[in-house]
Formats: structure tokens, C-alpha cells, sequence
């Protein structure tokens, strides 16, 4: 690569004067870092099964069980989505199917596709495993936290999920949950479903309140020697900003769940404004419905990035790992990441053009919404290019990663199309809406979650999953997530409404049919595929051939660690030490196509590594 | 506050220092405990809550159609016979930042390692607070004899009741747990768990002084919270 590029920035490796600060010691050992700052962190070891598994302080085990429930509840919104799409594609053939189930299960399809699913699995899951071991710590630094974090996540999915016993069974208002529909009588779950919506969200903040805390003050304040913010892997970044987003971002879905909750028992109207039913007067009045769309999108926007921004992180680091290239434009990566994350809050209005705003107000969304995308098209291109002239390894792992950039362009470029007020107004609320945002935030983040399964599971389990099933995996789950959302995008062109049971009688039936039977179809396909990957893991771990240390020749700390799979405390005896980034692959002068961070400078003294 | 003294590492002042320590390994925050960087994070966080719920409130009083009541006689408390506007706001304001002043008080002895005067200061906090709690809890029962509620409210627009329950009753919440803390400390410093190094309870983190202070900033910033509130409640 460095023919091509080479600029000043590569210099040769000589000078330790690469960690700012402390230099002025002078050392003259060229591999000097400084001295540790912080005392070494104790740990609490569990000793029983119940210590050790269940109510774990490790990071790695809570990481795990954090994915395992969201992967639990994943299905369960899997499940939803099946029922929905038997519906809409074979009107009637599930016989217990009413408009009221309908309405809940999109709902619940919503909520828990996007908070249970996707964030908690991003955050929870991957932050839990990944950040202690990608910036040398031992442990997130408050593990008890940690450890009461995800139990509060288990019991947000226990009363989330107990909402289908009650009477009237869970909401269904759209996962919006817009009010004044959400809590009047003949919406679906407006009595117990609403409430016990409310009261998981609630409790989702507040554990992930716990774990977000962890998350951030493991990254700022535990690194190894080292261990700069600009040598940390990609994810790390993803996550960190992520989690910044969703510490500033959750209070608004908080005090918005709380002020509907008292509007829903105690009769407050916040959101309530005079309602006329059936010729009577109903007791509420004076609030405003569009303060809970306010508070909503100023959650819910941020929440896209929330699942977008590790899922960038993540797809950079595989990228880079298996087409043996450094991340291209790393710096700029960062910032756009960064960027992305603090414009995420100046856009959220984007979600509300047909609620009635001023003009003006919408013309102000659209500008923002539109200079999102210059930080998200860089990135895009910095994919591109580092996989220019790569030694591209095609496995699973990347198969996953392209079919990320694909369908994240193909998202995008819809999003342009409706973050414009004068064009998202007659697409709002059609299945163009559908078709954009399971492109961009539910198939894109996806693929990234499975290409970082078949890239991690090595480290986890040490055992590589079976290349043939990940490859059926995933040109099932590609071809068949383009076959359910490109016809959408036509159905939106017609006019196709979003959230109706059924088309009855209206044009939109006989012109629709046969693709809504197509779509529909595919997606019992993609649904089913996914239970490929479970095949596979059960598999792997019987009879799965081991990976032994670092399989992927990857320059990252977490494949660095003395056992495999990682022990609770993660280093053994002595933490690394870190004197470079995490990117030194297909050095000009190495030995080996990749130096790991913890390599010293002296050791590869005559190579033309990055300086950072 | 002076620099911490770091092995290998020379400060700088202002702007460079400040993208020194951002750009160098392990922290960022040079010398902070962890757990004092999570209560300024978390503290962050909580202040988005308050300002969504002042936020709110203002929304919600300004596009009401029914007049707002007029906060100087709703709050007003006879004296003598005389009605005084917000005495009893004045009060709870007084008593709440003087608990801070206490508060601070308690982190100085702390760190001079004065177990005692630190163990009584924080007790005296803990007193302040309790008695902000009681006298709130007399407002609202003052409030809600006199018929507001909050889904109605008879001197004027019903969002009155709704608001102020909710938002003094989440302000009374936070300052409740930090006197259910106070208290906590108070028997911790008194037993001289932090002199002994004396891990938590539930975490096996050695205490230390450093606790104090953190749950020092939680105490202040509760009452900051309180100024917002009294300003655009009491007095708009």
C-alpha cells in the first residue's frame, strides 16, 4: 500500500516519542512507556456455578449473557415479524389473527427489535466482552455494576414480555407509542400493556444507565500502558460514542415513559389535549401530543446511531483484519464517528414533518439530516479503500462486511430521499419508510452482529464456526433480506400504506398481491436461515475443530491474551503493553503481515510501521 | 487543586495540558478515581432528565389554554396572620444550600483524614436534607388540602398540579436517596471504614476518603437542580 500512499506520516520506526506527555524524561530506551498510573484493579473470583455464571462479575460473562437474552428476545421479535408478514401476504390464514393482534405484534416487533435486540446486543453484548479486553483492562471498573446492570436488563424483558398475559394484552400503539391513542380505550393494550411498556423502558434506562457508566469510564480511565484514544480499535470508539449517545439520549424516552405512565394512571395530561368520544368530553385536557413526539425522536434519533455507530466500529476493524490492510484514513474515521454522534442530536424533528411543524422548522431537519450524510459517506469510502488492492480473504467474516457496505449504501441513499420534507411528505407513513429503515438500521447492524459472531466466536469459544453453514448463512439472509425490501420500496412508490391489517378492497390489494406474497414468503426464508447460525454454534461447540491464540492474524489486544477463551482478569500475571495502533498490517519491511500492538519498536526496527 | 503527581508524566497548563491528557495512555482524566469520573458522567446524564422534565413543564405551561395560577399566592404561607410569598420556598432553599455548604465542609475534613468532624458534618447534612424532605412533604400536603391534585387543580390550569407534583416529587426522590446515603456515610466515617481501607459492601473496592467527595457532588448537584426548579417554578 505504502507505494501508492506514502506520505510523511511513515516514518521509520526509531523514536518512543509516540505517547504524548512524559517525554520529558527523556528516555533513552526507545521501547520506554510509562509506568502504570493506576494501582492493579482486585477482582472478585467467583467460586460457585451461581458466582461464576449467573450473577457473574466478569465482563466476558455478562457480555455473553447479555448477548444470549437479546438474542432471546431477537427471536421473540423474529417470531412477530412471521406472524405480521403470514398476514399481510396470505390475508386470513392465520385464523386467530385480528386487526388488535396486528397492531400489537408491530409494535412489539418494534420496540423490541431496536431497544432489546439491537442495543442491547450491540452495547451489552459486544461492549461487555470487547472493551476490557481491547483497551488491556482486566475488568469493567465497577463489576458489581456491571453485574447488576444486566440483571435489570433481565427483568425490563421479563415485564416487557410479561405484557402478552396480561388482559388486553401488550400495546399496540406503534412503537412510537404516540400519544393520545397509546392510553385511550380502544387501542390495543392501552390499560396494563401501556403501562408495562413504560415501566420496561424505564427500567432498561436505568441498567443501562449502570452498564453505559462502565462502559465509558473503563474506556477513559482504565487503558493499559500505552494505550492512547487514537491507537484503540475502531469498535472501542463505535461504542464509546454510542454509549455517549445513549447516556444523553435515554433520559428523554425516561421522562417520556413516566409523564405517560402518570397521564395513563393518575389522569394527569401531559400529552392529552381535549378529546371528544362519542359525543362526551373526556376528562383530559390541555396537553400536547407533540412534546411526546418531541421527547421520542430526541431519543429515538440518537438511537439510530446508537445501533449504527458500533456497527461501524465493528465492520472497520473486519475489514481491515481480512483484506490485511490498515484501516484507511483512521483519524478520519474517528471524527466521523464523533461527528456522526454529536449532529445525531440536531436531527430529530426529521421523524415529524407531517405532525405539523413550522416550515421553517422542517427546512432546518432537512439541512441537518442532509450534512449526516457527508461523515457517513466518508466512512463509506474509507471501507472501500481499504479493501483497494487488499489481500481480501473471503470468508464469511467479510462476506458479512460487504453485504454491510451494500446495504448500508442502499439505505442511505433512501434516507436522502426522506430526510428532503417536499419528498418524505408523500412517501411518510408508506412502505418506503418500511424498506429505508430495515435497510439501514435493522439489515445493515445485522450483518454486522453476524460477521462479528463468525469473527469472535474463535475467541469466545475457541473453536472456529463451520465455513459452508456461515456461507449458507449468509446468502440466504443477503439474497432474501433484498428480496423482502427492494419490492417494498415499489409498494411505497404506489402508495402501499404502512401499519393497515389489510388492503380490503382498495387498489392497493389487487395491484400488490402478488408481490406481498413474494415479500412475504422471503421473509419466512431469511427468518428460518437464521436458525442456521444456531445449528452452527451448537455444532461447533461438540465438534468444532479449536482455533488456537490469535486465528485471524489480527494486530488487536483481545486476541493477545495469555489463555483462549480469556480468563476472568483477562492477562494472566503482567498487563500488555502497547506501542502502537491496531492497524500494522501488511507492513513494508515485516516479517509477518501483521505486527500486534504489544509488539515493541526495537523488534521491528527496520519496517515502516505507521507512526501513532 | 494542585497536578497529581504522575511518574514520567510533566503537566501542562491550560489548553495544551488539557490535549496532552487527552491524547495520552491509560486516562484522561489525570489522577481521578473512577468512581469520581462515573458521578460526573452520571451526573451528565441525570441533568438531561431535569432539563426534558423543565423543558416540558415549559412547553406544557406554554401552550395551555387556561390561565397559569400565580405562583407568589399559590406558595404563599400565612405569618402572623400576614401572607408572606414563598416563605416556606425561601426556607427549604435556605436550609438546602446551607447542607451543602456542610457538604463541602465534610469533604475538606475528609481528606485531612479528621474522621469525626467529617462523620458530623455529614450527619448535619443529612439532617438538612431530611428536613427539605419534611418540609416538602408538608408543602405538598398543604397543596393538596387546598384541593390540587394532580389531574386538577382549582386555581387555575390542571398541567399546574401535574407539573409540580411530578417534578418536585423527582427532585424530592433524588434528594431522598442522597439522604439515605448521607446517613450510610455518616455510620461509615464514624466506624472509620475509610481510615481502615475497609471494602464496600457489595463491591470490593477499598473505601476511601474520595467516597465522600463523590457522593459530594451528587449533594450539590441536587441542589443546583433545586435552584433551576425554584427559579422557573417559584418565580417565573
Amino acid at each position: 500500500m505504502s507505494e501508492e500512499f506514502n506520505d510523511n506520516k511513515t516514518v521509520h520506526a526509531q523514536s518512543s516519542e509516540t505517547i504524548s506527555g512524559g517525554g520529558s524524561g527523556a528516555a533513552p530506551d526507545m521501547d520506554y512507556v510509562r509506568p502504570a498510573e493506576v494501582p492493579e484493579q482486585d477482582l472478585y473470583h467467583g467460586h460457585s456455578f451461581i458466582t461464576k455464571w449467573i450473577f457473574c462479575q466478569d465482563a466476558k460473562v455478562i457480555g455473553v449473557q447479555y448477548f444470549l437474552l437479546a438474542t432471546f428476545t431477537g427471536i421473540i421479535g423474529l417470531i412477530l415479524s412471521w406472524l405480521m408478514r403470514l398476514q399481510l401476504g396470505f390475508p386470513g390464514a392465520a385464523g386467530f389473527m385480528t386487526a388488535e393482534h396486528y397492531y400489537q405484534f408491530v409494535t412489539m416487533h418494534g420496540m423490541i427489535m431496536v431497544v432489546y435486540f439491537l442495543t442491547a446486543l450491540f452495547l451489552g453484548g459486544f461492549g461487555n466482552y470487547l472493551i476490557p479486553l481491547m483497551v488491556g483492562a482486566r475488568d469493567m471498573v465497577f463489576p458489581y455494576l456491571n453485574m447488576v446492570s444486566f440483571w435489570m436488563f433481565f427483568i425490563a424483558v421479563l415485564v416487557l414480555l410479561s405484557s402478552f398475559f396480561v388482559p388486553g394484552g401488550p400495546t399496540g400503539a406503534g412503537w412510537t407509542l404516540y400519544p393520545p391513542q397509546t392510553i385511550l380505550e380502544g387501542t390495543p393494550g392501552s390499560g396494563a400493556g401501556i403501562l408495562l411498556m413504560c415501566l420496561s423502558l424505564i427500567l432498561f434506562v436505568a441498567g443501562f444507565t449502570m452498564g453505559g457508566l462502565n462502559y465509558l469510564i473503563t474506556i477513559l480511565q482504565a487503558r493499559t500502558r500505552g494505550m492512547t484514544l487514537m491507537r484503540m480499535p475502531l469498535t472501542v470508539w463505535g461504542i464509546f460514542t454510542a454509549t455517549v449517545l445513549a447516556m444523553l439520549a435515554f433520559p428523554a424516552l425516561l421522562v417520556g415513559a413516566l409523564m405517560m405512565s402518570l397521564d395513563k394512571v393518575l389522569g394527569t395530561s401531559f400529552f392529552m389535549p381535549t378529546i371528544l368520544k362519542a359525543g362526551e368530553v373526556l376528562e383530559y385536557g390541555g396537553g400536547s401530543p407533540i412534546l411526546f413526539q418531541h421527547l421520542f425522536w430526541f431519543f429515538g434519533h440518537p438511537e439510530v446511531y446508537i445501533v449504527a455507530l458500533p456497527a461501524f466500529g465493528i465492520v472497520s476493524d473486519l475489514i481491515s483484519v481480512h483484506s490485511r490492510k490498515n484501516i484507511f484514513g483512521y483519524r478520519m474515521m474517528v471524527w466521523a464517528i464523533v461527528g456522526i454522534g454529536g449532529l445525531s442530536f440536531f436531527v430529530w424533528a426529521h421523524h415529524m414533518y407531517v405532525s405539523g411543524m413550522n416550515p421553517w422548522f422542517g427546512f432546518f431537519f432537512a439541512t441537518t439530516t442532509l450534512i449526516i450524510a457527508v461523515p457517513t459517506a466518508m466512512k463509506v469510502y474509507n471501507w472501500i479503500l481499504t479493501l483497494w488492492k487488499g489481500n481480501i480473504r473471503m470468508n464469511t467474516v467479510m462476506l458479512w462486511c460487504l453485504g454491510f457496505i451494500v446495504t448500508f449504501v442502499n439505505g442511505g441513499i433512501t434516507g436522502i430521499f426522506l430526510g428532503n420534507v417536499s419528498v418524505d411528505v408523500p412517501l411518510s407513513d408508506t412502505y418506503f419508510v418500511i424498506a429505508h429503515f430495515h435497510m439501514v438500521m435493522g439489515i445493515a447492524p445485522l450483518m454486522v452482529i453476524m460477521g462479528a459472531v463468525y469473527h469472535w466466536f474463535p475467541l469466545v469459544a475457541g473453536k472456529f464456526l463451520d465455513e459452508k453453514l456461515g456461507k449458507w448463512h449468509f446468502w440466504l439472509t443477503f439474497l432474501g433480506a433484498y428480496s423482502i425490501y427492494f419490492p417494498m420500496h415499489y409498494l411505497g412508490f404506489i402508495g402501499v400504506p404502512r401499519r393497515y391489517f389489510e388492503m380490503y378492497d382498495s387498489p392497493y390489494m389487487t395491484s400488490a398481491v402478488g408481490m406481498n406474497e413474494f415479500i412475504s414468503t422471503a421473509a419466512f426464508i431469511v427468518g428460518a436461515a437464521q436458525f442456521i447460525l444456531i445449528y452452527n454454534i451448537i455444532r461447533t461447540l461438540k465438534i468444532g475443530k479449536p482455533s488456537g491464540h490469535n486465528p485471524w492474524k489480527a494486530c488487536s489486544l483481545e486476541w493477545l491474551t495469555p489463555t483462549v477463551p480469556p480468563e476472568h482478569g483477562n492477562w494472566g500475571d503482567r498487563l500488555p503493553v502497547v506501542h502502537r495502533w491496531a492497524y500494522d498490517y501488511s507492513v513494508p519491511g515485516a516479517k509477518e503481515d501483521f505486527i500486534v500492538q504489544t509488539t515493541a519498536p526495537s523488534e521491528v526496527a527496520n519496517t515502516d510501521v505507521e507512526k501513532t | 487543586m494542585s497536578d497529581p503527581k504522575i511518574e514520567g508524566y510533566v503537566f501542562k497548563p491550560g489548553f495544551s495540558g488539557m490535549a496532552q491528557d487527552t491524547g495520552s495512555d491509560q486516562t484522561m482524566f489525570k489522577g481521578v478515581h473512577w468512581g469520581k469520573a462515573m458521578m460526573w458522567i452520571f451526573l451528565l446524564s441525570d441533568t438531561f432528565i431535569f432539563s426534558c422534565f423543565l423543558i416540558s413543564y415549559m412547553k406544557g405551561r406554554g401552550s395551555t389554554l387556561v390561565e397559569w395560577p400565580n405562583p407568589s399566592e399559590v406558595f404563599a404561607l400565612d405569618a402572623f396572620g400576614v401572607p408572606v410569598p414563598l416563605l416556606l420556598i425561601a426556607i427549604m432553599t435556605f436550609v438546602l444550600i446551607t447542607s451543602s455548604g456542610t457538604m463541602a465542609l465534610a469533604v475538606k475534613y475528609g481528606y485531612e483524614k479528621n474522621r469525626k468532624m467529617c462523620a458530623w458534618l455529614i450527619l448535619a447534612t443529612a439532617i438538612g436534607g431530611l428536613t427539605f424532605v419534611g418540609m416538602q412533604a408538608f408543602e405538598w400536603s398543604k397543596l393538596i388540602h387546598e384541593g390540587v391534585r394532580p389531574w386538577e387543580n382549582p386555581f387555575g390550569a390542571k398541567q399546574f398540579g401535574s407539573f409540580f407534583f411530578m417534578i418536585t416529587g423527582f427532585h424530592g426522590t433524588h434528594v431522598s436517596i442522597g439522604v439515605i446515603f448521607l446517613f450510610i456515610y455518616a455510620y461509615k466515617t464514624f466506624a472509620g471504614h475509610y481510615d481502615e481501607k475497609k471494602r464496600g459492601w457489595f463491591t470490593t473496592m477499598k473505601g476511601d476518603y474520595v467516597e465522600i467527595e463523590i457522593l459530594g457532588l451528587y449533594w450539590h448537584f441536587v441542589d443546583l437542580v433545586w435552584v433551576f426548579i425554584f427559579a422557573f417554578f417559584y418565580l417565573w
